[in-house]
């Protein structure tokens, strides 16, 4: 398993970013010493070496890889520093830290021996997820004087805009011509300059009541945090889609999320010879990034008879020499404890495959992005009405065109309240947060012209054939919620 | 549904009156701007000086007056898509400039020679870098080809010499 060491997969030189790497410091893999760098996760460091299994599966003992890259699929747990299941792609790496295989469901170690802490906050907003979404609807509630507490489970907060090398599409209004990075960056800087409290590596564990809003939540693997608010918006995102085919467990098998996170927050070069699953937007672009990160992208298939993306960001890829095949999908992967192999296959006009159409690809990387799931657990835990809506993405809090959830004072926004993308999310989020500062009698009429502005802008962002979809999506859930209301 | 929707390269039937009029590709430095689905973006027409990039809503694909297009080149750098290139057609008797927009290392050098490639990335002919201008870590490079290659060529290969 250690046969990848002596490697170093992290990128130097990069067209658009500049990785920053803290200082060298030693962790312990199964006691094994190697070098990793503050500020890296312990699978940025460990994948860096070539090491890109972290684990097996408890039942078939089938060999694990990442997934997600952002602390959603439970794909690459391993045991740190004694503590069992730890997700190795939101944990940042400490000096002296012990990382360890572990076999089956692992063992808690005895609760005498640890160290834990407990904190209680209390706030007017408590906002789950720093993304585009949450982040705007902190700097907008906090600006209109609210008080705001957000959590992020990542280590660093910026959701998804973080890993974007791509300047955004909109208009002048919502970062036009601003890479995802750049965007990132404003959003932080303008949280900072705000009244916002805002905390990273928490999950969120739970949804309570008393009286007023109560989430619990763990910092940093030994931390419970108490947070008691009068109003609580979700922005946690999504996670993304996995599709059905043999082997499709296999480390080297990503999605294109959990991807740009590796290759373009942590600069770390994820493999040689990639195959992309999905030519939408999102599979177009982290094409693109791959080539930025010096990956030979081999082609992208998708099972649709037409691309689903931008036409201009299909054509970045075709100039470069990268084939969109269309109507084809993966049937399967092969490899032993990687990935080394694909089987690609036609599909006719139903959509099944065409038999004798079946080519084999050498590639080491398999891009899956095939679309994204709404994270609803915690407005379900709560009690919050469901609806599955698939133009959303799957089940999603039923909410109105505030974003407003079916119990009092519960919001949702960005990808959690169906799936868009970062510039109507951001949109969202900046509703949100003042729809809370009206609700808590803030500046009212501040707050209203900033509300009136987020819904023309919304619209405006949607009146594209592309936002259809979103937008079907969103009146059906509108309609439920008068329904149900 | 169009070709282009099926293998995501554009030709020149796809653009329609989206290119410039023979005559003013005659005259010299225009820009030629390949986005021709409805989408939410407007950073060309506001950052054009002359008033040349009209968008009649977020959404509709640009328009140009290319009258009042100089050429410039500013829209290349700004637009998200990586979409508008500049023609000059009138550069010299054999060849013509194309202004590329270029996110990839190693950024190219002028005085370089690189492969010209046309839209499906194939090799097309040589391309010499004439000048690279950085704009927030895009190059804006203007290239030298052949010029019947001018209307095909959209981006570079390898560097060759």
């Amino acid at each position: 398993m250690h046969k990848g060491i002596g490697l170093d997969l992290r990128i130097q030189k990069h067209p658009i970013i500049e990785f920053e790497r803290g200082k060298p410091i030693q962790i312990y893999l199964n006691r094994r010493k190697i070098t990793a760098y503050e500020g890296e996760t312990i699978l940025a460091a460990l994948y860096a070496l070539g090491i890109k299994n972290y684990g097996e599966s408890v039942k078939y003992r089938r060999p694990r890889g990442f997934f997600c890259g952002i602390g959603k699929c439970s794909s690459c747990l391993m045991r740190v520093n004694g503590m069992p299941r730890v997700r190795t792609c939101v944990t940042l790496v400490e000096d002296g830290m012990t990382i360890e295989y572990e076999k089956g469901h692992g063992e808690l170690p005895i609760a005498s021996e640890v160290e834990v802490e407990d904190e209680k906050v209390d706030t007017d907003l408590v906002i789950i997820g720093g993304g585009p979404a949450g982040l705007s609807a902190a700097i907008s509630a906090a600006k209109l004087g609210v008080e705001v507490f957000v959590i992020d489970e990542n280590p660093k907060p910026g959701g998804q805009l973080i890993k974007q090398t791509h300047k955004f599409f909109g208009s002048k209004y919502n970062y036009a011509s601003v890479r995802g990075v750049e965007i990132a960056e404003v959003l932080l800087k303008d949280l900072r300059e705000s009244y916002a409290k805002w905390i990273v590596n928490a999950s969120t564990i739970g949804y309570y009541k008393n009286g007023k809003h109560v989430i619990a939540a763990v910092q940093d693997n030994h931390k419970l945090i108490e947070m008691s608010a009068a109003k609580v918006i979700v922005s946690s995102g999504a996670r993304e889609n996995t599709l059905l085919f043999p082997n499709n467990d296999l480390p080297g098998v990503y999605g294109a999320g959990g991807v740009q996170t590796l290759m373009n927050v942590y600069g770390v070069k994820p493999g040689n010879d990639a195959l992309i699953v999905g030519a939408g937007n999102v599979g177009l672009i982290v094409g693109y990034q791959l080539v930025q990160a010096g990956v030979n992208v081999k082609m992208v298939v998708e099972a649709m008879p037409k691309i689903g993306g931008y036409a201009v960001h299909a054509a970045k890829l075709r100039r470069l020499g990268i084939p969109i095949l269309t109507r084809h999908s993966i049937k399967s992967a092969e490899g032993k404890d990687h990935v080394e192999k694909a089987t690609i296959v036609e599909l006719n006009e139903k959509g099944q495959a065409i038999e004798g159409s079946e080519e084999s690809i050498n590639t080491d990387l398999i891009c899956l992005a095939v679309g994204l799931t709404p994270s609803s657990e915690i407005p379900s835990q709560a009690g919050c009405s469901q609806a599955y809506i698939p133009e959303l993405g799957g089940l999603v809090a039923v909410h109105n065109e505030d974003l407003e959830t079916t119990l009092n004072g519960m919001y949702v926004s960005g990808d959690a309240s169906g799936i868009g993308e970062a510039n109507t999310a951001m949109m969202e989020g900046t509703l949100t947060g003042a729809n809370v500062a009206m609700e808590l009698g803030k500046d009212r009429s501040k707050a209203e012209k900033i509300r009136e502005a987020s819904l023309k802008h919304l619209n405006a962002l949607r009146a594209s054939p592309f936002g259809e979809k979103v937008l079907k999506g969103k009146e059906k859930i509108w309609e439920i919620w008068r329904e149900t209301k | 549904m169009s070709s282009y929707e099926t293998t995501g390269i554009l030709t020149h039937e796809h653009f329609g009156k989206n290119l410039p009029p023979k005559e003013r590709l005659e005259k010299g430095p225009v820009a030629v701007i390949e986005c021709i689905q409805k989408i939410p973006c407007d950073p060309c027409a506001y950052v054009c000086k002359f008033g040349a990039i009209r968008k009649k809503s977020l959404v509709d694909p640009p328009e140009v007056d290319y009258e009042k297009c100089t050429g410039c080149g500013e829209c290349v750098a700004i637009c998200p898509g990586l979409a508008i290139f500049v023609l000059n057609l009138k550069y010299k008797n054999d060849e013509a400039l194309v202004m590329i927009p270029y996110e990839l290392l190693p950024t190219p050098k002028k005085g370089e020679t690189w492969e010209a490639l046309d839209r499906e990335g194939k090799k097309v002919g040589e391309a010499r870098i004439i000048a690279t201008r950085m704009k927030n870590r895009t190059a804006v490079v203007t290239i030298a080809v052949r010029k019947h290659l001018a209307m095909n060529v959209r981006n570079i290969g390898r560097k060759l010499k």
